[in-house]
């Protein structure tokens, strides 16, 4: 890291650490939901009004319209009751605005900030007559653009020459810089973030107002929100019980009147309207834009809301063995002494070895002894004033020199070559001990010295690849949930099997080439199988694209992003199995709030026939369990639960239902239980207390 | 009372055990008959003479176009065949039949309803009874179960558009399945003692010294396919009450095995062509428990009724035989409502509010407890669908059912064919009850009448047959609305089922995981019939309210 002049660096430091505060000011107000959010998206509810947009929704359309006729008849005939059940029926449109407002409204913040980021970039285009200022929206996909440090990327691109950190925060959020540079899967930058330092040209290539920030503005507003398959599907269905409903309100007034109680429009409108599923019908946009946003939150851009719903139906995940089951790096599991070393010579020998090793697998040697054999990490006076040995692809061994004393440590032939070279003899063991370590997936690390002359074998040191904690439990849960875990491993068969025992995936592939995961991802397919899995390389943009769900990493490739339909901003890729929860968790709400939209009409049966029939069959009187005050409160009442319950379930909308992986059994089981039944028993109670309250206004009680 | 509730239990008892012995074995068989691929040499002459292939499969919408041409065809041949009875032979000197009700009743026998607007005793002759009506019990029946074998089989196949071939489907009907079994049964009648005579009765001088004809009809052997077929029309006006079409405790029992048998046993056979006989048994148990649930109440209405006369008399006993009683009455008037015959061997008029509430009821549940012959099972997949869709959604993620997703499309065609009956009866009805002519085809005012007016059109779109008979559906409007409601009520409903199974047919299977829902045990069970009762529930208790409901808690 090079820098030329320390005042722009300086700058965007600040910018940098503004920037983050922003983002995590915008992530805190994004995941909480406050009663504030209700009443600043008002105005934005007012303007849904209109019939053009209640149009798309067809049950709020047909609330819509009742309101207006009940208008209507309530200006030509105007009393308490037929004003103020118009006002709620109103009311009841306004709050279904209200709840797709408020959803909004969180994307809105999160678009603002993001637009902040999107300044007017000048651009350094090179031509072939040298450099030129142009402004950022004029960048055609093939320019060469040069960015300099303290400067801003002015659009997506790959670094074609030079190395450069990167500041990525105003996009994820993160304020550690990220290193990129030309050739590999390391290439890809972004319109809006800052280089820090050195300088890189990059190839541009995508348009102007197509770029990432573009679409992941027009993401979180909603705007490019299209209904997801399994929403049109139950669109289907609520329209259809609205048909039913409304058939048989309408047929309900001619049988009325055979029984010679006619009933008036007001009350036969109120009575549709507390019939058709309005509750889920006023909270379906807004669940699946909360939906979106979760993912947001995560820092997963989803390209398409089908995405999000696909990964609910995930039946295959494929996960890389290398940083998303294990630790990228291996790590020194354990010591073996042989011949007449005891385990701490060996341990003194494998930290005197590892003191000036500064890779990850020194490290966790040391580590490993501290931990386990109560030596010191810190190297004594002496030992720092000692001769370290590096490591060389041609020696494969390192080491420190002391007095009288050199230590080394390598791979095994190479150590055991260097013994014999000092004539020491090697103990018959070792030859074991190395192949059963590689058997087991391991790594064997030979450690050996010459103390006085005399040349010792002191024994092996077994790196592994670390199965992160908790995979083995993630994966328990993901069985539970009828999900298939893959891992894919360049390694060979029997050092994948052994890792993919500890990490307790399903099934490994090993030795994998890009093909390889590519015909596994047709194989599970053929089956009838979703797949989903992760990946940044070029060399994984195919397989990204045929996988049902395919993440890629923001650090990946422009190719590999392209190809995906989600892009992790974490570049974390286990974060595919939160994906999938999230996936699972948005048709789970919509499934959950339909069950209690429906279940709800029982009650209002009970609460609304008795006051519209009981004057003329007086028998009907019975149905009045709730002992509502009169056929006025009754109806009344009905009509307020049905408006305020819908503002009571925003929240739950927004956060959507509680989510714990478990089989499918258990989460019906569970969800009908509290939507299923609570949904009966809720309005019950609900109508009853409204009850309680209206009945004292005079007019109504 | 006591000793009647120990009978009616005992009978109930024998009819399970009954249904459970040949639940196996024949839904064993109608798999077998549905999936050979051997034909007899009688069915190849059928399909020489009709020029067909056997071996040539169809797409969904062929299949339809088979099931509709046949249908409008029977149609025009049994209106031709009433309207030419006094010019063709073995007329029995019976007098001309009037268009409209010629239409209706064509109508009606081809779509396995059999309402019947008119009284067969005088009415009818031999021909048109043997070869009109007879016939239509028969086949009527066969593209039911036609129909039904198609649909699953769209939930078997994966990766076709062919649902098989209708012609194949409704010639081993008739011949491998109703022909025998309607044989054995009507010998097994005539050995119980029901009538089987070809005259056209007898003359007899009455007590007070005047002269009667008591008619005497082939009964016996109607009455197999009648029952067995889930058609309902009696030979006789007063059908299963009249004694000669059931005479005693034992015609009247297997004569409810009958109607029961087939829609039983074809959940078997679901099970057994899914390739997991759970699912069969996962909607065998929805249906029963609508049936013992709907027993329950009309039993308990009848045996529990409100008049004066009645209480004086121990049990609402107006309009039931007192060879049968309360127990048997409601067995019969629960089975004929819930499967799509509408027999009946009792007034259904006569039953008390939640009685015939209930009676009612069980149409409005679209004919699913266990419903008709193959009508059954496809309706009741059609709540399944929908009560999947619905559940599988809480479980998070696409819904499947039997390995098949459930999309815009199948949750489409299921909504049209579950929509299609409310419509029929709400709209139908809701006309029919502010026409000033109304007022006078009723024998009942106020909520009485309403229920009467609403049972017609529940039985008709319902394709049932039975009725209050408190009403008279003879007018042109009546004869031609309550025609409408059986067509479409048959038609819509088997279009939508057609193309839902086309559909499934054309997709791939998804394999189980323990993250799909699992469409058997009594969570899924529940879950079916809490949507059945619910859809029901909510679409026709406003109507209800003021009818039966009405009546019931006057």
């Amino acid at each position: 890291m090079t820098t030329t002049t320390t005042a722009p660096r300086d700058r965007s430091i600040v910018r940098t650490q503004r920037r983050h505060a922003e983002n995590a000011g915008r992530k805190m107000s994004a995941g909480a939901f406050t009663p504030r959010q209700l009443l600043s998206s008002i105005p934005d509810a007012l303007r849904k009004l209109s019939p053009r947009h209640q149009m798309r929704n067809p049950v709020m359309f047909v609330v819509w319209v009742g309101s207006a006729v009940s208008t209507v008849f309530a200006i030509t005939n105007p009393g308490v009751f037929s004003i103020v059940v118009t006002l709620w029926l109103w009311f009841t449109v306004l709050f279904a605005n209200l709840a797709e407002a408020v959803a909004e409204g969180r994307g809105k913040a999160q678009a603002d900030s993001l637009r902040r980021t999107k300044q007017e970039a000048v651009a350094r285009r090179l031509t072939d007559s040298g450099e030129q200022r142009v402004p950022g929206t004029q960048l055609r996909i093939g320019d060469l653009v040069v960015v300099e440090v303290g400067e801003v990327i002015p659009g997506d691109g790959d670094v074609v020459e030079g190395i450069a950190t990167v500041d990525e925060s105003a996009i994820t959020g993160e304020s550690a810089p990220v290193i990129r540079e030309s050739g590999g899967d390391r290439c890809a930058v972004t319109g809006g973030t800052t280089v820090l330092s050195d300088r890189i040209v990059v190839k541009i290539t995508t348009k102007p107002g197509e770029s990432f920030v573009d679409r992941m503005i027009a993401l979180v507003e909603g705007a490019s929100r299209q209904k997801t398959p399994n929403e049109i599907a139950l669109t289907i269905l609520l329209a259809v019980l609205t048909i039913i409903f409304l058939l048989a309100v309408v047929a309900l007034q001619p049988m009325a009147m055979y029984s010679g109680s006619p009933q008036s429009v007001i009350v036969l409108t109120a009575l549709l309207v507390c019939l058709i599923p309005t509750t889920i019908g006023a909270l379906l946009s807004a669940i699946g834009i909360a939906g979106m946003d979760r993912l947001v939150q995560r820092n997963v851009l989803a390209m398409s809301g089908r995405a999000v719903e696909a990964a609910g139906d995930v039946d295959t995940l494929l996960l890389d063995k290398t940083g998303t089951i294990t630790f990228g790096n291996r790590r020194a599991t354990e010591l073996i002494a042989v011949g007449t070393s005891t385990i701490r010579d060996l341990a003194e020998a494998a930290r005197l070895s590892s003191l000036a090793d500064g890779t990850p697998e020194g490290r966790s040697i040391i580590d490993l002894c501290v931990r386990e054999h109560g030596l010191t990490a810190e190297a004594s006076e002496a030992e720092k004033a000692a001769e370290f040995i590096p490591f060389t692809a041609q020696t494969r061994m390192s080491g420190i020199d002391l007095a009288g004393r050199q230590v080394r440590k390598g791979a095994a032939g190479a150590v055991l070559a260097w013994v014999t070279a000092h004539g020491g003899e090697v103990p018959g063991l070792v030859d074991h001990v190395v192949d059963r370590i590689s058997q087991d997936g391991g790594t064997p690390l030979m450690c050996a010295e010459v103390t006085g002359g005399n040349p010792v074998v002191r024994g092996v040191i077994r790196l592994s690849d670390v199965v992160k904690p908790g995979m083995s439990e993630r994966f328990d849960e993901l069985r539970a949930m009828g999900i298939r875990t893959v891992m894919i491993t360049g390694d060979n068969p029997l050092t994948a099997r052994a890792i993919a025992a500890e990490a307790g995936v399903d099934d490994f592939l090993a030795e994998a080439k890009p093909e390889d995961k590519m015909a596994l991802i047709r194989r599970e397919q053929e089956g009838g199988k979703l797949v989903a899995m992760t990946g940044d390389g070029t060399n994984d943009a195919p397989a990204l694209a045929q996988a049902d769900v395919g993440v890629a990493m923001n650090t990946g490739t422009s190719a590999a992003k392209e190809a995906g339909n989600m892009v992790d901003l974490d570049s974390d890729p286990t974060k595919l199995i939160e994906i999938v929860e999230i996936g699972k968790q948005l048709l789970i709400t919509r499934g959950a709030l339909t069950t209690f939209s429906i279940a709800n009409d029982l009650a209002k049966y009970f609460a609304i026939l008795p006051a519209m029939f009981g004057a003329i069959y007086p028998g009907l009187a019975k149905l009045n369990v709730m002992h509502l005050a009169t056929p006025t409160s009754a109806i009344l009442s009905a009509v307020i639960f049905n408006a305020l319950i819908i503002v009571l379930l925003i929240p739950l909308a927004l956060r959507g239902v509680r989510y714990r992986p478990a089989s499918a059994s258990s989460l019906l089981r569970r969800n009908l239980l509290i939507y299923g039944v609570g949904g009966i028993t809720a309005p019950f109670v609900g109508i009853w207390l409204i009850d309680l309250l209206i009945r004292l206004v005079p007019g109504i009680g | 009372m006591k000793s009647d509730t120990w009978a009616g239990l005992s009978q109930v008892a024998l009819l399970l055990v009954a249904l459970a012995v040949v639940y196996r074995p024949l839904g064993g068989y109608l798999a077998h008959v549905y999936t050979s691929a051997r034909h007899w040499k009688v069915e190849r002459l059928v399909y020489r003479l009709v020029r067909v292939d056997p071996d040539s499969e169809q797409r969904w919408s062929t299949y339809a176009r088979g099931v509709l041409g046949f249908s409008f065809v029977s149609v025009v041949l049994l209106y031709l065949l009433q309207r030419l009875q006094t010019v063709l032979p073995l007329g029995l000197g019976r007098p001309e039949i009037t268009p409209s009700v010629a239409f209706n009743t064509a109508v009606s026998f081809v779509t396995n309803t059999n309402w019947q607007s008119y009284v067969p005793e005088t009415a009818f002759g031999h021909l048109v009874q043997m070869a009109g009506l007879t016939v239509q019990n028969f086949v009527s029946a066969a593209v039911g179960m036609a129909v039904a074998v198609a649909v699953i089989r769209g939930f078997v196949r994966a990766g076709t558009d062919r649902l098989g071939n209708v012609w194949v489907d409704i010639t081993r009907g008739v011949i491998r399945v109703l022909l025998p079994l309607s044989l054995v049964f009507a010998v097994l009648l005539i050995g119980l003692g029901v009538v089987d005579s070809l005259s056209a009765g007898v003359a007899v001088t009455g007590i007070d010294g005047a002269q009667h004809t008591i008619a005497l009809a082939p009964a016996a052997s109607q009455e197999a396919i009648k029952e067995l077929g889930t058609n309902g029309g009696g030979v006789f006006n007063a059908n299963s009450a009249h004694p000669f079409e059931n005479p005693n405790a034992w015609t009247n029992q297997v004569e409810i095995f009958l109607v029961l048998v087939i829609p039983v046993s074809l959940t078997r056979t679901f099970g057994l062509m899914v390739g997991d006989r759970r699912q069969g048994h996962a909607i065998l148990s929805v249906m029963a428990l609508l049936w013992g649930g709907m027993l329950a109440v009309i039993w308990w209405a009848e045996a529990h009724p409100n008049g004066p006369a009645a209480l004086l008399a121990g049990a609402g006993m107006e309009g039931k035989e007192t060879r049968f009683g309360v127990p048997s009455s409601a067995l019969f008037a629960d089975s004929t409502t819930g499967t799509s015959t509408g027999a009946v061997n009792a007034a259904h008029d006569s039953l008390s509010g939640l009685g015939g509430g209930g009676a009612m009821l069980n149409m409005l549940f679209s004919e699913i407890s266990p419903g008709g012959v193959g009508t059954g099972i496809y309706s009741i997949l059609v709540f399944a669908v929908v009560a999947v869709f619905l559940a599988g959604l809480m479980v998070g993620r696409t819904p499947e059912y039997l390995g098949k997703k459930l999309g815009r499309k199948e949750v489409t065609m299921a909504s049209i064919a579950m929509l299609a009956m409310p419509t029929l009866v709400l709209v139908m009805a809701g006309i029919a009850v502010v026409l000033p002519a109304t007022a006078g085809a009723l024998t009942n005012f106020g909520a009485h009448g309403l229920s009467e007016v609403l049972y017609a059109y529940a039985s008709t779109a319902n394709n049932n047959g039975s009725a209050f008979a408190g009403i008279t559906v003879t007018s042109d409007w009546f004869q031609s609305t309550l025609g409408v409601a059986m067509a479409l009520g048959r038609f819509i409903p088997i279009l939508a089922v057609l193309c839902l199974a086309g559909g499934l047919a054309v997709q791939k299977k998804v394999p189980l995981s323990a993250g799909t829902l699992p469409t058997s045990g009594p969570l899924f069970v529940s879950m079916v019939a809490g949507t059945v009762l619910l859809v029901a529930a909510l679409t026709f208790v406003p109507a209800l309210a003021l009818g039966p409901i009405a009546e019931a808690l006057s």
